[in-house]
């Protein structure tokens, strides 16, 4: 098995309450980039936050299995997963105005985990950080380094998180819709930068969004979601050329680059929804709480 | 989540239910001391001086907390000082609320000089050491029911002044107020229909706040003997004496100070309970 | 512009200082009682109190009296007691330092049991232990200083007697010392002995000091760290492999602080009002236990002269908090 991220039947739920993810298989193998799609509420995100142990307290995994490395992070104690995850992945974050510590300075924030968790000496943390804010096209580095993030615009502080996610050559990287937040402008850039850092690196990347002209330019590989239920995995190739599912051809419609960009936009139909509400259903059926 | 509610209000009544009920004991306590209280607050006997309340050694019946190095009851002077702790919460705190909530409203609503003049005056009192304060206004106007009242209010007056301004300012700027304004209601029409029914539930949470600090500033005064007159028993006259017999007889120190306790505790906590009880979130 | 707004703080502070004189000022002078009276022995004539009414200028008009005054305090002259016949001044600067070491001891314990409080609280949150330690501060909240000292006195004065519960130092021991800041000069000569006996005499009063603010500081501490745990860059954190307790420490805790400061800046001018009291519980010889004897004593230059140095010290704190905020504070401190 080459996934170096093997998620299997996943199931998470608020706590007491409903499903959020219903059982929830995906694999990303060395080096891949799949992006998680679907509607605010599909459970794309919540994926990514099971796998970096950073669920809110309202929810809870109730069942499955999240293989990393090897390992099932699930059957880990707290320390141990915080560490082993703190070791092999990252996260990109959504907003890079919030996801920085204000009263922090970027060099510190870069290399807190190397000197902290990889056991680095201050000196090579410092460099490293140096040489990754580089890579990100941040100019004067070392000025940077210094700054605290109030002095950044949202970009700049954007490409500080990237350097900062690849700070510790982590093997897989959690991408949590990471260009939303930011200006049209400098979207195009921070996409470009981020497919850039994946094929210099080679890391695994999981890439959360509900944009299809995002997936179409960064993944190589794609999850459709709806109701925290997987509809289709495919390639990226073999999904903008011929979609399986119901749900994902209406996506696909609905997504202005792929129609007449005259025609405007295309809400999923109401049959589609409906249809797709009932698989959520089905998959319901003869599951029961804890 | 399963009816998380219904568990607050439950432990916010039990709050009520506790504080009020011990401030009604209190109250009762205090107008019928003079029938029920066994012994007269004032009356001295050195015969029976410094004795200890009824469970221990040496007790004399009849005198059930003890009684003082004058030989009089404490029991009897608990209850007749419940008396002036109460006249002075009700009519102090009340005078205080009425007076700070008037002037916050102004300030808070009318804004402009009136706003002005009112906010320096709260920052030039914010300076002043309240305790200090009460004791010189105290000395200025000689002991008296009358003063302890007065001075009551004058130290404390901002703490209505302060909390209801912001209030009013926030209501003010909320568009019901200017709709109602734009259907040509008159500025002080609104501030009583509009502003003063909504900041009410935060005066009255207020005033029971208030009126346990009242019952603390008497007996401070009390305590260094600028109460309502040296004869009459206070709670913070028999602290005084209880501060000064500390070991040789702690109970005349000890009843006071729990009836003290229980008294403001009870006092904020029925202002709690009440502001929670008008909170339209929880109700 | 930084600037302009300095300037403007201090003209407010300025007029603020002005109003407290001159409230006082009128306020003692409509004394009915005639302090000159009673500083005078039984069977002086009219001529005698006639001539010290003079000489403390008590014969002139209330404005008169007030723009003397103040021309004075321009110049370091509060004006002379009339119970010990000693400069105002000096009477005052000896009694600060006792008053300022109290209040120092009772912030820090307030810092120290407050912090502690919401931190564990913040660690535990949603539990029971999260559960008792609100309660505990709603409680040591709404009961005043006044009366925690009642209880200190009980429970560490007479039931189990380990601490002081009057006066400031053992007696045989104040020519020891050669400033009035007997704390600071006892760790500074390294005087161990002295500084024992002193903090076994101070702790009671600062303790009872610091209670209501140690709550509030429990409370909103908590509150403010437990709203920064949701943040991002909290969470981010957590991604890295860091546990709780750095999380709270290191990444929340700096920022929690922030919004707290303010408040507890003016908590702590409540405390230092409390001083007044808490010293005439204690026997404590600081300047709240000396204004109330002068208040007592209708020694009115020395009360002016108090209420004046509590108000100046009451907007210096609210100054030096200010100061605190923009130096922590990043944004402002490279705006």
């Amino acid at each position: 098995m080459s996934a170096f991220l093997s998620i299997r039947n996943l199931s998470v739920a608020l706590k007491g309450g409903p499903r959020l993810l219903r059982a929830v298989s995906l694999d990303v193998a060395v080096g891949e980039v799949r992006g998680l799609v679907g509607e605010s509420g599909a459970g794309k995100s919540m994926i990514g936050k099971a796998v970096l142990g950073i669920l809110p307290h309202s929810v809870e995994v109730v069942a499955g299995e999240i293989w990393l490395d090897g390992v099932d992070l699930l059957r880990l104690k707290p320390a141990e997963r915080r560490r082993k995850v703190g070791a092999t992945a990252a996260l990109i974050p959504q907003d890079p105005l919030t996801a920085l510590n204000p009263s922090r300075r970027i060099g510190r924030q870069i290399t807190d985990r190397l000197v902290d968790i990889l056991g680095w000496t201050r000196a090579d943390a410092e460099s490293r950080a140096l040489e990754l804010l580089g890579e990100v096209h941040i100019p004067d580095p070392a000025r940077v380094m210094h700054s605290y993030p109030h002095e950044l615009s949202g970009g700049m502080r954007q490409r500080v998180l990237i350097a900062s996610a690849f700070a510790a050559e982590p093997r897989l990287i959690v991408a949590d819709e990471p260009t939303t937040a930011l200006d049209v402008t400098v979207q195009k850039q921070i996409l470009r930068l981020i497919a850039q850092m994946q094929a210099r690196h080679g890391t695994a990347l999981l890439f959360v969004t509900h944009d299809l002209g995002v997936v179409s330019k960064v993944c190589s590989s794609l999850s459709v979601l709806y109701g925290g239920l997987v509809l289709e995995q495919t390639g990226v190739r073999d999904f903008f050329r011929a979609p399986q599912h119901p749900y994902s051809r209406a996506l696909l419609a609905a997504t202005p680059q792929y129609t007449d960009p005259m025609a405007g936009l295309n809400p999923v139909p109401e049959s589609v929804i409906a249809a797709v509400t009932e698989e959520v259903a089905q998959a319901d059926r003869g599951w029961r709480h804890g | 989540m399963l009816d998380a509610r219904g568990m607050i209000k439950r432990r916010l009544g039990l709050r009520l239910w506790l504080s009020g009920g011990w401030l009604l004991l209190l109250a009762l306590a205090a107008i019928l001391a003079p029938w029920i209280a066994p012994h007269d607050p004032l009356m001295q006997d050195l015969f029976t001086s410094r004795l200890p309340p009824f469970w221990m050694d040496g007790a004399e019946p009849g005198y059930w907390l003890g009684t003082d190095s004058l030989g009089r009851d404490v029991l009897s002077r608990i209850m007749h000082g419940a008396r002036v702790a109460l006249i002075v919460a009700l009519i102090a705190g009340t005078a205080t609320a009425l007076i700070g909530a008037t002037l916050g409203l102004i300030a808070g609503y009318f804004r402009g000089w009136a706003d002005l003049v009112i906010s320096r005056m709260v920052d030039i009192w914010m300076a002043f050491p309240p305790v200090l304060f009460a004791i010189l206004l105290i000395a200025v106007m000689g002991t008296g029911l009358t003063s302890v009242v007065v001075a009551i209010i004058v130290i404390d007056w901002t703490r209505f002044a302060r909390v209801v301004r912001a209030e009013a300012m926030s209501q003010g700027a909320m568009d019901y107020v200017a709709s109602a304004q734009v259907a040509g209601q008159r500025r002080l029409g609104t501030m009583l229909t509009e502003i003063l029914p909504n900041v009410l539930p935060t005066i009255v949470a207020l005033l029971t706040l208030e009126m346990g600090i009242a019952v603390i500033v008497e007996a401070i005064l009390g305590f260094v003997n600028l109460s309502v007159s040296t004869d009459s028993p206070t709670w913070g006259g028999m602290i005084a004496e209880g501060r000064a017999s500390v070991h040789r007889a702690w109970w005349v120190l000890v009843f006071p100070l729990i009836t003290l306790f229980l008294t403001v505790l009870s006092f904020s906590q029925l202002g709690e309970g009440l502001k929670d009880r008008f909170d339209p979130v929880l109700r | 512009m930084i600037l302009r707004r300095v300037l403007l703080r201090l003209l407010t502070t300025l007029v603020t200082l002005l109003g407290v004189s001159v409230i006082v000022f009128v306020t003692i002078r409509v004394v009915p009682g005639d302090p000159i009276a009673m500083m005078l022995p039984p069977g002086a004539t009219d001529d005698d109190i006639d001539r010290l009414r003079r000489i403390y200028g008590l014969d002139r008009s209330i404005a008169e009296q007030y723009f003397i005054w103040l021309s004075g305090v321009v110049q370091g002259d509060f004006g002379t007691s009339i119970q010990t016949r000693q400069p105002v001044l000096n009477l005052v600067l000896r009694r600060l330092p006792a008053t300022l070491e109290l209040s120092i001891m009772a912030l820090v314990i307030a810092m120290v049991i407050g912090g502690f409080l919401a931190l564990t609280g913040t660690r535990l949150r949603g539990t029971r232990t999260e559960g008792a330690i609100d309660v505990t501060n709603g409680m040591a909240l709404s009961v005043p200083d006044f009366l925690w000292g009642l209880v200190l006195i009980l429970l560490f004065g007479v039931l189990w007697p380990v601490f002081h519960i009057s006066g400031r130092i053992s007696p045989n021991l104040t020519s020891e010392f050669s400033t009035s800041f007997y704390l600071f000069e006892s760790v500074f000569r390294l005087r161990f002995d002295l500084w024992l006996d002193l903090v076994s005499h101070m702790f009671m009063p600062a303790l009872a000091l610091a209670i209501p603010l140690a709550a509030i500081i429990g409370q909103l501490l908590k509150q403010s760290l437990k709203e920064t745990m949701h943040l991002d860059y909290v969470t981010l954190s957590r991604t890295k492999g860091y546990g709780e307790n750095h999380v709270i420490i290191r990444e929340a805790l700096p920022n929690a602080v922030l919004p707290t400061l303010t408040l507890i800046g003016v908590q702590f001018t409540f405390l230092i009002g409390g001083t007044v009291i808490i010293e005439r519980l204690f026997s404590y010889e600081g300047l709240g236990n000396m204004a109330i004897d002068a208040v007592i004593n209708r020694d009115l230059p020395l009360i002016q002269g108090i209420v004046i140095l509590f108000a100046l010290l009451f907007t210096v704190v609210n100054l030096l908090v200010d100061m605190l905020y923009a130096v922590l504070n990043p944004r402002l401190r490279h705006a």
